[in-house]
């Protein structure tokens, strides 16, 4: 069995007396797609905040290629390689495509402020290597041609892709992605699946994904994790954890009616 | 080439507008617009960088010897400008609204107030003023103590976003205001609301006698003129390459979605605090200037309104665009100074001549509706026009548009 990139031990965030996410435990093997599914407020996007150092756990642990995680602030644990999307979308609405994935290259920059002000050769030949770098990621979410638009203005589709392009400018082991493909007709989003295939062969990273579309989650997760009220209820393969009991409870309701 | 033939043209006309009519507002207009045309204009980037050389350093010092007022207010202008880019950082890029920012060059100013008059025997016994010479080492000392103050003001106010950001701000302007106001006892630092005065100059790097027929007092002017010219070059340099380069981005991306930036990879503390230091220190060097210029400073200089002003400027030529800010120094200062000045003046001459218009004797006016205090009315509404007609500002801040490299496949 290979190593566990990434680790969650019983997690567990309050919001007052309500507990969000509750004693959360699973681990996540390199290269695979794993899937978080589960009905509306099961918790879902607050682990991704926990994991990504937005909220601090009240309790548990969350470790990463054998490092801690929790009381990092957000940007170490992107820095350490754990990036993400946002289930509405966060681009940095009045800067250009390109620009957004060069912010999210950021750690990725060794640059002195000296350098910045001396405009020397370290300086032209770092930058230039960035909007290469960018480039190319945007090349790969299909939206190279459109470099140069202002994010607000491009349609909602290429958002999703733009903020995907800008988490890999991290340079991430791990993508956190929560609900890629919402509001996404079938055809995108069966386009955007193509692409996060094709991005763990290409760039050597693992997948952690929040999603609505079952037959997404069916069709590409290696694993599948399902929260119902914050708990976990069932894991493991897709085909597994769709004839669960409890998930279809969770998903469809008890048969009281019949 | 069309363009550049009709800037020319422009340029030479007011130029001469100015020799023949020397106490003609309009005339001077006609020269700022010229540059304002130059700006704009389409034109090969040699024959428009040195027609500008031309106009800043040539065309303008030979108005100032003709009406040394309008040096005056092309020196006002620059200092101005200057502000106005340092917050421009601050406001226009990271997106923090500040509200004090006069503070930090009340700070530069008063630094160089205090070790260059008497006014630090007071404190330190003797040996005051320090020596002409050491204005310039004060421009870094300016510049370091602004941008220390800049953090300090950065460290506390970390948390907080828009506008608890700017009460907190506005808190500190007034504190700095305060200080200067109040520090005459027990100590007395800064000489409370008498103002410190004489403030010492920086050595003229010429011998007055190389320009005989120019008056010393002048010569001062084109000096201070030239200084605050080379300052408002380098803090352009300064600004532009900081905003093309991962900083800026950082910047700007804390503008859009603080959370975003975070989670993807920006410090926050650290990029807010340099966004702070870089804005202060630029208000700390002109600071350092501004009180050798006036030879003579007290807190009246350093109020809200004045950070509100500058605020104004930025706000008025574009938010986050350079272009933006010297312009918007511009018009802010040259309305300030001399449109709405002259236009009372005007309004004035007419009543004192017993003008009659549409039946109405101007003599009868009520002082109440004296024409000077319209001013910051018009002032006002030009805000708020501006505001519903062109809210992003006169010139704004242009995405850089990039060509990108074919893809190597």
């Amino acid at each position: 069995m290979t190593l566990p990139l990434f680790q969650a031990k019983g997690v567990t965030k309050m919001f007052g007396g309500l507990v969000a996410v509750n004693q959360i435990d699973f681990l996540v093997e390199p290269s695979r797609i794993v899937s978080i599914i589960g009905p509306n407020g099961a918790g879902k996007t607050t682990l991704f905040n926990v994991f990504t150092g937005l909220y601090a756990p009240d309790s548990g642990s969350v470790t990463f290629k054998g490092r801690s995680l929790v009381g990092l602030r957000p940007d170490e644990i992107t820095a350490a390689g754990v990036c993400r999307t946002f289930q509405n979308i966060r681009l940095f609405s009045n800067m250009t495509a390109i620009e957004n994935v060069l912010v999210g290259m950021h750690t990725r920059v060794t640059l002195a402020a000296w350098d910045v002000l001396a405009r020397g050769s370290r300086f032209r030949l770092a930058e230039e290597s960035l909007w290469r770098r960018a480039g190319e990621l945007l090349t790969v979410v299909g939206l190279r041609t459109k470099a140069n638009e202002v994010a607000r203005h491009l349609p909602y589709g290429d958002q999703r892709r733009l903020e995907i392009a800008r988490a890999l400018g991290a340079a991430p082991s791990l993508l956190l992605l929560d609900e890629p493909t919402a509001g996404m007709t079938r055809g995108e989003a069966g386009a955007l699946m193509a692409l996060l295939r094709r991005l763990i062969a290409e760039f050597d990273i693992t997948v952690l994904l929040i999603e609505h579309n079952m037959r997404v989650v069916m069709e590409i997760s290696d694993g599948v994790i399902v929260l119902d009220h914050g708990e976990k209820i069932a894991e493991g393969p897709p085909a597994e954890v769709r004839q669960h009991p409890r998930v279809i409870e969770a998903y469809l309701g008890r048969r009281s009616h019949a | 080439m069309s363009h550049a033939a009709g800037v020319l043209v422009l340029l030479a006309a007011s130029g001469y507008a100015v020799s023949i009519f020397p106490h003609s507002i309009l005339a001077f207009l006609l020269f700022q617009l010229s540059i304002l045309a130059l700006y704009l204009a389409r034109m090969r980037p040699w024959l428009k960088t040195t027609v500008a050389v031309l106009a800043l350093c040539v065309m303008m010092p030979a108005i100032g010897t003709i009406n040394g007022y309008y040096l005056e207010v092309a020196t006002q202008v620059g200092i101005f400008a200057a502000l106005a880019l340092g917050l421009n950082i601050v406001v226009g890029l990271a997106g923090l609204l500040d509200l004090g920012y006069v503070a930090f060059f009340a700070v530069g100013a008063y630094l160089w107030a205090i070790f260059g008059s008497p006014q630090a025997n007071r404190v330190f016994g003797g040996g005051f003023p320090l020596a002409p010479g050491w204005f310039f080492v004060f421009l870094l000392v300016g510049l370091t103590v602004a941008a220390v103050t800049g953090v300090l003001l950065g460290l506390p106010v970390l948390r907080l976003r828009g506008d608890y950001l700017a009460i907190v701000t506005l808190g500190f302007g007034e504190v700095i205001r305060v200080l200067a106001n109040n520090l005459d006892k027990p100590i007395n630092l800064t000489n409370g609301p008498k103002g410190i005065t004489p403030i010492e100059r920086p050595p003229l790097p010429f011998s007055p006698a190389l320009l005989p027929g120019v008056a010393p007092s002048l010569l001062y002017s084109l000096y201070f003129y030239f200084l605050v010219l080379l300052i408002v070059g380098i803090v352009v340099v300064v600004n532009r390459r900081l905003e093309n380069s991962h900083i800026g981005r950082a910047w700007e991306a804390i503008r859009e979605d603080e959370t975003a930036a975070q989670a993807m990879g920006v410090p926050l503390v650290r990029s807010k605090l340099l966004a702070f230091a870089c804005g202060a220190s630029f208000a700390g060097v002109i600071g350092v200037l501004f009180a050798a210029k006036q030879v003579f400073i007290n807190p009246e200089s350093f109020t809200f309104l004045e950070s509100i002003g500058v605020l104004a400027m930025v706000i008025l030529g574009g938010m986050g665009s350079i272009p933006g800010a010297v312009l918007g120094a511009t018009v802010v200062t040259v309305l300030n100074l001399q449109v709405l000045k002259g236009f009372s003046l005007w309004l004035n001459e007419l009543r004192n001549a017993g003008t009659v218009v549409l039946g109405y004797d101007l003599a009868n006016l009520p002082t109440q509706l004296e024409p000077a205090k319209y001013e910051r009315m018009v002032f006002g509404v030009i805000l708020v026009l501006m505001m519903i007609f062109r809210p992003a500002g006169i010139l704004p801040a242009r995405r850089r548009q990039r060509e990108l490299a074919e893809p190597q496949q």
